[in-house]
């Protein structure tokens, strides 16, 4: 026991001189994974950005394990990092490692995704993007569009999960405000471009051809993307007889929106370290009481 | 010698006692629920120059699921399973949107989806006939690194952006000719095609044989282990043409998520279309009933407004009901229920 | 008007009736049985054994008829039923688990305590306790499926005893026994006798019929032709009674011998063997003769007729097939060179069960054809016709799934395979085993019948009668090697028993 104290306490204070010498604060970042397009555009940013902002940033990836993750964090907490940021797998099981840091007095900053702690104060803040803003910017532009009056198709996301849950939210939470906008049919598509076809196929012939709609609100462009197939096929002009806002802005929905196809589209920020970074540095020079959840802004893009 | 005249049995009896009576009544009643669900559900007029409605589409979206569900209803036949159908379409999508962006002829690509399709077959084939991995652990293989194969094959042309353009293909999955989806006319054609591969030659007696006892079959002269191969092999080409279908249809190459759980559709087709996992048997005809019985059941969930968090409940109890209505064991049941007395 | 119940019997089955769509199987059947004796259920395939013992066992509802079990009037509905009341079945299939141990298999049912608890030391008590009984003496923690059919078979007695058991069911115990081994079943099952356990037992073997039976019971077409004292019947009552009709045809099929006139040799084995299979033999096929394959079981006979088919691949020797030398053979090759084979177990090597009696039949002929060459529907029918017709095949349409069939029709079904694609050597191991005396005699006026044709015959049985009665030269097989042959002139059943004991031995 006593061994290993004065193992770790070594380790702390090389890597302190180290740190002091290239006087640059160390983070430690604990990545879940790669899935998708979205999170290796997100831990590339992260890494890409770091040098920009004087950060030694330690990247570890968990490959989806819980374990590796804790795994990751006690070796930042034995090397005396800083800062640790961590992009959680899942909400629960973090009381015990969390408590570990704050033993060390290192200060823990969540990124992406929540966790479910008795002590809020374990960690300093969470900081990301909102899913449920994001639908309400969704909601909001259509109303705007719309002048408070449209008939809308939506295209959810994976049933169940955060992003679909949060945005369906948002984008009911803003319509509710007018009562002559209502979503007349939802159906999963699954965040695929396939789905997302395949559902608006369906709505074509339900709605008969779309008659009395206004606009199609998918969860992602992908769908959208499908959904605008989709409406080509069946001889309807998307972007003109129908609006089409989606989330995400990924590069095939930016030449959408260019040719006409789709409106607008809300941006899901992976060049986030220029967010993320600002914050550490600052409650690292100066610590305080800092909000729970620091929202990183998203835009919404349109043609003009 | 024994020419025996027997006295043919009526219609009505033949058609009662047939197995394919359930599917194609499960088909039915679906379609007769969907008209009360939208009213307008039958209706059939011409949009862009092809057919248009529910109907269509229900045949439409059925290709691509009826396609690998053929290709396994001959490897269920030979008692093995091919999880790995959908991994097989991300691969045959991948191809084809690497090889338009190098801008090869769009008929030769066609023929390398098919055939990566095949080599796939090969793959699974040569494990599980000639090293006698048993079929779930060696098809589950590809089924796990099929996907990552087809995101390596997007980056191999820096994987940014892997939509394409083709009118070639897109005119197969999406076109139509002369009213027809292109895709169902290229349907009938390569339905055709391996009827008269599995019934036109032997090549389905000896499947239905090695399915159904391979050592008693090896001992007939038959060479188990190559038709077991051929099987695997077939089952990866139609798997190759639905990976055209789907990935035309969509104009992109969506490795990871594309023909997501079709291995399980099309299962489900073979197994709705009366095939037992046991082997011994292809129904190819109720195989094509059964993946239109899923689609069906798919469509109408899409077009009944309930909620998405209800889809597959539904579907599973819809198939839960069919299944049942298949095994005589549950009919007899079910009627002793209604009868109020045991049977005998 | 109602008789009395008989006091001394343990059970007594009155008026037993059982019909199934189209088929009355049991037609008002009285059966009784008695504290202590064995009792012999005979009749050919198809004369309702299986469905009396079905209904007795609770594995089928009779439609009329009443049983009492010590007196008490009982109705089974499950087989869980019969068994607390003390009657037990070994079924010819053995319903064991094979990859679990012995111990798992003979307390499956039993060791279930409270609250899902198991205490295997308990378990391993009680099933050392049921193999005691048996006097059996093995590791009980090996899986069953490591032991000889033999002790499997005692395994599963051991299993179906209870301390309560008042009736044991064996149904063809000895199908797949050596005469040791059933010489040990039968000492077992007379100690059970001794313990007044009835015993009712099922076997096509008249010898054991006679070895260990009290008394007979003889089926027929779903009735009951006879229930007498095992000494009251004689071997040649017996077999009229069950095949009804004079025994003459069947002595007659028995004693047609060919004329002796053979042709050329078609077949030469030359040192071909297996390791640790078979060793190394010498062996000539003349065309035209049928050449007997006696030994024990296990002495190697059906290793003999595979290593020449091909299905099991030599690793000695060569053979010469119409003048063509060949050591790497494999069933297609074969069937090419015009050898079939028609295998022992019809179950697991012979048919496929699913398919119809028209394929089954055909898929020899195909295979030979390849793929890409199919046999129309019209000629399938045509070939299949013609073979249910002249083998005898009982059955109303060649479509009919062929596991429907009674065994000896599906044994016919696999030789007219063979035939079907037309052979000129045939081999066939155990055509008659496990078929009813009837078709056994249909079967063996075939093999003559087929030798005048100019086939040539190897014919591997363990029923020495037979292979006196049908071979024109006998090879002896014993402890997997051919030991001699026998000519002519000397095939007798002594000459082949002091071959296989050893001369050494007489």
């Amino acid at each position: 026991m006593s061994l290993k104290k004065i193992i770790a306490a070594a380790i702390v204070s090389s890597s302190a001189i180290i740190a002091g010498t290239a006087s640059a604060q160390t983070i430690g970042f604990s990545q879940v994974g790669s899935e998708g397009d979205w999170r290796p555009a997100f831990s590339a940013n992260m890494q890409e950005t770091a040098s920009d902002y004087g950060v030694d940033l330690k990247f570890a990836n968990a490959q989806g394990k819980q374990e590796e993750q804790l795994r990751a964090v006690r070796a930042f907490i034995a090397q005396g990092v800083d800062a640790i940021i961590i992009a959680p797998v899942v909400v629960t099981g973090w009381d015990q490692v969390l408590q570990e840091a704050k033993e060390a007095e290192i200060p823990v900053f969540l990124v992406d995704r929540d966790v479910d702690v008795e002590d809020k104060s374990l960690y300093v803040t969470r900081i990301s993007a909102d899913f449920n803003l994001e639908g309400r910017l969704a909601g909001a532009w259509l109303a705007a569009e719309s002048l408070g009056d449209c008939k809308i198709v939506e295209l959810q996301g994976t049933t169940g999960s955060a992003p679909a849950i949060e945005r369906n939210g948002g984008f009911q939470a803003v319509i509710d405000q007018f009562p002559a906008m209502e979503i007349v049919a939802t159906q999963s598509g699954d965040f695929t471009t396939e789905g997302g076809k395949r559902v608006m196929e369906a709505f074509i012939k339900s709605t008969n051809n779309l008659e009395g709609i206004c606009a199609s609100f998918a969860h992602n462009d992908n769908m959208q993307l499908g959904a605008i197939q989709a409406m080509k096929e069946a001889g309807l002009n998307p972007g003109e007889d129908v609006l089409m806002v989606s989330v995400d802005y990924v590069p095939a929905i930016m030449d959408a929106i260019a040719a006409g196809d789709a409106n607008a589209s809300v941006e899901l920020r992976s060049a986030v370290g220029e967010f993320i970074y600002p914050v550490i540095l600052d409650y690292l020079e100066n610590p305080r009481e800092l909000d729970k959840w620091i929202v990183i802004p998203s835009d919404l893009h349109t043609a003009n | 010698m024994s020419s025996v005249s027997q006295p043919s049995t009526p219609v009505w009896k033949r058609i009662s006692q047939s197995r394919a009576i359930w599917p194609i009544l499960a088909l039915v009643v679906i379609l007769i629920v969907d008209g009360f669900i939208s009213p307008n559900f039958y209706n059939i007029r011409i949009v862009e120059g092809r057919l248009f409605g529910n109907l269509i589409d229900i045949v439409y979206r059925a290709v691509p699921t009826a396609l690998v569900a053929l290709g396994m209803a001959i490897v269920i036949g030979t008692k093995g399973i091919d999880l790995s159908v959908g991994s097989i379409i991300a691969i045959s999508g991948a191809i084809i949107a690497w090889r338009i962006q190098a801008g090869d002829n769009h008929v030769v690509i066609l023929a390398y989806a098919v055939i990566a399709g095949g080599l796939c077959g090969v793959w699974n084939g040569t494990l599980v006939a000639f090293l006698g991995i048993q079929p779930i652990i060696a098809t589950l293989i590809l089924m796990v690194s099929g996907r990552g194969v087809g995101m390596l094959i997007n980056l191999i042309y820096g994987g940014t952006d892997p939509s394409f353009e083709s009118a070639f293909l897109q005119g197969l999955s999406t076109g139509s000719i002369g009213y027809i989806p292109t895709r169902i006319l290229l349907f009938i054609a390569i339905f055709i095609a391996l009827w008269l591969v599995v019934r036109k030659t032997a090549l389905g007696l000896f499947v239905e044989s090695v399915g159904g006892n391979a050592a008693a079959s090896n001992l007939a002269g038959i060479n188990a282990r190559r038709i077991i191969f051929v099987s695997y092999v077939i089952c990866g080409v139609m798997a190759g043409w639905a990976g055209m279908i789907m990935t035309a249809d969509t104009h992109t190459s969506d490795p990871v998520s594309v023909a997501l759980y079709i291995e399980l559709d099309a299962i489900l087709a073979v197994v709705i279309g009366g095939g037992s996992l046991m082997g011994g048997r292809i129904y190819l005809g109720m195989t094509v009933i059964g993946a239109l019985v899923i689609q069906a059941l798919t469509t109408s969930i899409l077009i009944s407004g309930l909620p998405p968090e209800y889809n597959l409940i539904i579907k599973a109890l819809v198939v839960l009901f069919v299944l049942l209505l298949q095994s005589d064991n549950a009919r007899k049941q079910i009627v002793a229920l209604f009868r109020g007395k045991h049977n005998e | 008007m109602v008789a009395e119940i008989d006091q001394s019997a343990c059970i007594e089955m009155r008026q037993i009736s059982k019909s199934f769509p189209g088929v009355k199987a049991l037609d008002s059947v009285d059966f009784k049985l008695y504290p202590g004796e064995v009792h012999a259920l005979l009749g050919e395939n198809g004369a309702g054994k299986s469905t009396l013992i079905k209904i007795l066992t609770g594995a089928l509802e009779r439609s009329t008829g009443d049983i009492w079990v010590d007196h008490n009037k009982c109705d089974f509905r499950t087989t869980g039923d019969a068994q607390s009341a003390g009657i037990s079945t070994v079924y010819q299939e053995v319903n064991l688990i094979p990859a679990m141990s012995v111990t798992k298999n003979l307390t499956l049912e039993k060791i279930s305590g409270r609250f899902g608890y198991v205490s295997w030391r308990k378990a391993r008590t009680m099933a050392r306790e049921k193999l005691k009984r048996l006097n059996v003496d093995i590791d009980i923690e090996q899986p069953v499926g490591s032991y000889s059919v033999a002790i499997q078979q005692l395994v599963a007695i051991a299993r179906a005893l209870d301390d309560d058991t008042k009736v044991l069911v064996l149904d063809e115990p000895t199908a797949s026994l050596d005469a040791q081994e059933t010489a040990n079943l039968f000492a077992i099952i007379n100690d059970l006798k001794s313990k007044g356990i009835a015993v009712v037992f099922i076997t096509h073997f008249l010898d054991q019929v006679y070895a260990i039976s009290d008394r007979i019971t003889v089926l027929r077409n779903g009735k009951k032709v006879g229930t007498d004292l095992a000494t009251n019947i004689s071997r040649k009552d017996l077999i009229a009674m069950m095949i009804g009709r004079e025994l003459g045809d069947v002595e007659a099929a028995f004693s047609t011998k060919g004329t002796g006139a053979t042709g050329e040799t078609v077949l030469q084995a030359n040192q071909l063997g297996k390791k640790r299979t078979l060793d190394g033999f010498d062996l000539e096929l003349k065309a035209g003769e049928a050449v007997g394959l006696a030994g024990l079981l296990g002495s190697g006979r059906t290793e003999m007729c595979k290593l020449i088919f091909g299905a099991i691949k030599a690793d000695t020797g060569n053979l010469v097939v119409f003048g063509n030398s060949t050591n790497r053979t494999n069933p297609r090759n074969s069937l090419d060179l015009g050898i079939a084979f028609c295998p022992e177990d019809r179950k697991s090597e012979g048919l496929v069960g699913e398919l119809s009696i028209r394929e089954n039949i055909i898929i020899s002929m195909q295979s030979k054809q390849g793929w890409l060459k199919p046999i129309s529907r019209k000629e399938q029918e045509r070939i299949a016709d013609e073979m249910i017709a002249s083998l005898g095949i009982a059955t109303p349409d060649a479509d009919k799934p062929v596991g429907q069939l009674s065994g000896g029709n599906q044994q016919k079904v696999v030789l007219a395979r063979a035939l079907a694609s037309s052979p000129k050597i045939l081999l066939l191991d155990e055509p008659t085993r496990g078929i009813d005396v009837g078709a056994h005699a249909e079967i063996l006026t075939l093999i003559r019948k087929l030798c005048e044709q100019g086939l040539a015959l190897l014919v591997a049985s363990s029923e020495l009668d037979e292979v006196v009665a049908s071979s024109d030269r006998v090879v002896v097989l014993r402890d997997r090697a051919k030991i001699g042959e026998l000519q002519a002139g000397s095939i007798t059943r002594d000459n082949i028993i002091q071959m296989i004991a050893g001369t050494d031995n007489v």
